[in-house]
């Protein structure tokens, strides 16, 4: 479906799946809660491992559920060629934020439910052997929140990329700055901007894949500077999200206010490409640049 | 942290500001010992007493507002308006003037000081266009040579259904890249509210100055306060745990100086406060004027980069 997203029934979507927050595992359930196995479009209930084999995309619907990054980290890259970098780069707690918890409590809870230190995993790998550096985002940590050290690791990746002379490959998904961390997370966005820029000098290439959701101070940053960029079906995609639109404005929103086809429709992506079909085109691109 | 933590920490802070070159200019007239004084005060006030001050008089409706400094200390002004695109914004002024004798091109945030104004400028929140008309004359002074200043004072971008339309993310990602790119001296000052994206998004600047008032933050302590405390109400509770205010700013490397203001806040005296405003400006734009572009823009990059506190 590259290129464009309304032809096919399958993936359209007439209304916003959830609501982003940065906090999303705080906020209380909905009355409606259902099963994260469950579609939220069509109600269709999978077990773990057939969602793990359908790429956690709703072979009913074609819903795209969250992937994790470590599951998409394994789809994207050839066998055992992932080299995980900069994984021991931690978020500090230079506030000392407290709201109803202590951030360095969220933080170790992030950690301790995730499995993984950061909202974002960077490395060396290769695609369909042309070598390049990932860059994978998590929303399961802390909504994919960007501080210090979501930038850092950013940064690194960038870095890595322009040493190795390869292609970067970075997948979003992330509420947007870490409130917890102040305006040091805002200062995340000019530090990954002028990483890019950096590679961009350099005459690195960058591809983004935006998947559910791109918002805020990711999608102000770094997320909108790829060469190429294409993002998942359904995807949620906006620097102001639809509810704080709807409640600051009274503005009547479109039905697929912010979402993927939007964007595209609006000239601001370059192609919607089902998780499918993504290996292929990353490929695609690659031998391209190559 | 005890009082006696707390006090250090103020002395610190102080010495920080005494040893800092950019103050020099605004401290003809006493003002180190003035800021002494509001850093005395401040140590007797609760802290968080202190920031909530600070978010109250950086929104004070009587705030002088990037047109009332161009007024005072820009001489020879030509604003130039439009995108070249789609609209002119009125949320975000751009121009050229003589500030000291030097030809500069300045972009600043205008929030429009009665009802009608105010609604015209959209209270401040630029639309992608308005970013779009700013990095069309961030090129030109780099064409040209004109050092660049921008005036921040927004409560951020404007949160609508056109601005996301028009790609308000993008923008804002992509007037940073500009700034990163330039190759002539930038000066930033927050003059009242820097608010997130859509402040920083003309921020990106070799030295960024901060008013002694103003606030520089993520998101608005109403919205801090919705999202984790879920009650907008707490607002004055979030401000003090994400500490917007410039003294904060400071100690975190975020922001380059602290500008002074009248006693009681820029609202009092408009033309004081642009004098020392100006006094800053000046110093900041001597200082990087002999800087070749290519280490402006290496040592700006290298700056931005080195942003963060992780573990």
């Amino acid at each position: 479906m590259a290129g464009g997203g309304k032809g096919s029934k399958l993936y359209e979507m007439s209304e916003p799946r959830f609501e982003v927050q940065v906090e999303h595992r705080h906020a209380p359930a909905p009355a409606d809660a259902k099963h994260p196995n469950t579609c939220p479009k069509c109600g269709s209930h999978y077990r773990d491992d057939e969602l793990a084999a359908s790429l956690w995309v709703c072979g009913h619907c074609g819903h795209h559920f969250p992937m994790r990054a470590r599951a998409r980290i394994e789809w994207y890259a050839d066998d055992g060629s992932f080299v995980e970098e900069a994984g021991d780069v931690r978020s500090d707690d230079p506030l000392d934020f407290f709201d109803v918890k202590p951030y360095a409590e969220r933080l170790t809870e992030a950690e301790l439910n995730t499995g993984q230190g950061e909202a974002v995993i960077v490395g060396q790998a290769s695609i369909d052997g042309h070598a390049v550096e990932l860059s994978v985002m998590d929303f399961k940590f802390m909504g994919g929140s960007m501080g210090s050290a979501v930038g850092e690791k950013f940064s690194r990746a960038c870095d890595s990329a322009l040493e190795r002379g390869v292609p970067l490959v970075s997948v979003t998904s992330s509420g947007g700055a870490r409130m917890q961390e102040g305006i040091l997370s805002l200062m995340q966005l000019p530090k990954t901007v002028c990483a890019v820029e950096d590679l961009h000098d350099a005459g690195i290439p960058m591809i983004t894949v935006m998947a559910h959701p791109t918002t805020a101070g990711v999608l102000a940053s770094f997320a909108s500077l790829g060469d190429v960029t294409i993002a998942e079906p359904g995807a949620l995609i906006a620097f102001t999200g639809p509810r704080v639109v709807q409640e600051t404005t009274r503005e009547k929103l479109p039905d697929d206010f912010g979402l993927a086809e939007q964007n595209l429709r609006f000239g601001h992506l370059d192609a919607i490409v089902p998780r499918a079909e993504q290996r292929g085109y990353l490929t695609r691109v690659l031998r391209l640049f190559a | 942290m005890s009082e006696r933590e707390q006090e250090v920490s103020l002395r610190q802070r102080l010495s920080g500001l005494s040893r800092l070159p950019l103050l020099r200019g605004a401290r003809l007239d006493g003002e180190a010992q003035r800021l002494e004084k509001q850093l005395e005060r401040l140590k007797q006030d609760t802290s968080d007493e202190a920031v909530w001050r600070s978010v109250e008089l950086a929104r004070h409706p009587e705030r002088p507002y990037t047109l009332d400094y161009v007024a005072r200390f820009v001489d020879d002004w030509v604003e130039l308006h439009g995108d070249r695109g789609r609209a002119d914004d009125g949320a975000l002024v751009t121009g050229l003037g003589k500030i000291d004798g030097r030809t500069v091109a300045l972009v600043g945030h205008q929030k429009g000081r009665d009802v009608k104004e105010r609604i015209d400028r959209q209270f401040g929140m630029a639309y992608p266009e308005g970013y779009h008309k700013a990095m069309r004359v961030m090129e030109i002074a780099d064409r040209f040579g004109f050092p660049l200043v921008s005036l921040v004072d927004t409560p951020g971008a404007y949160p609508g259904v056109a601005a996301e339309q028009h790609g308000q993310g993008g923008a804002i990602a992509r007037a940073q890249a500009e700034m990163a790119r330039l190759t002539v001296p930038t000066v930033a000052c927050i003059i009242g509210e820097g608010g997130s994206g859509g402040a920083v998004a003309i921020a990106v600047s070799d030295r960024v100055l901060m008013q002694e008032n103003a606030i520089y933050s993520v998101i608005t302590p109403e919205g801090c306060a919705a999202i984790l405390w879920r009650d907008g109400g707490q607002a004055k509770k979030a401000a003090a745990a994400f500490k917007p205010d410039a003294l904060h700013c400071f100690d975190l490397g975020v922001v380059d100086g602290v500008v002074a203001e009248p006693p009681g806040g820029a609202q009092t005296d408009h033309d004081e406060a642009a004098r020392l405003l100006k006094a800053a400006l000046v110093e900041a734009l001597e200082e990087l004027e002999d800087v070749p572009g290519e280490e402006l823009r290496r040592s700006r990059r290298a700056k931005f980069r080195g942003m963060g506190v992780f573990a």
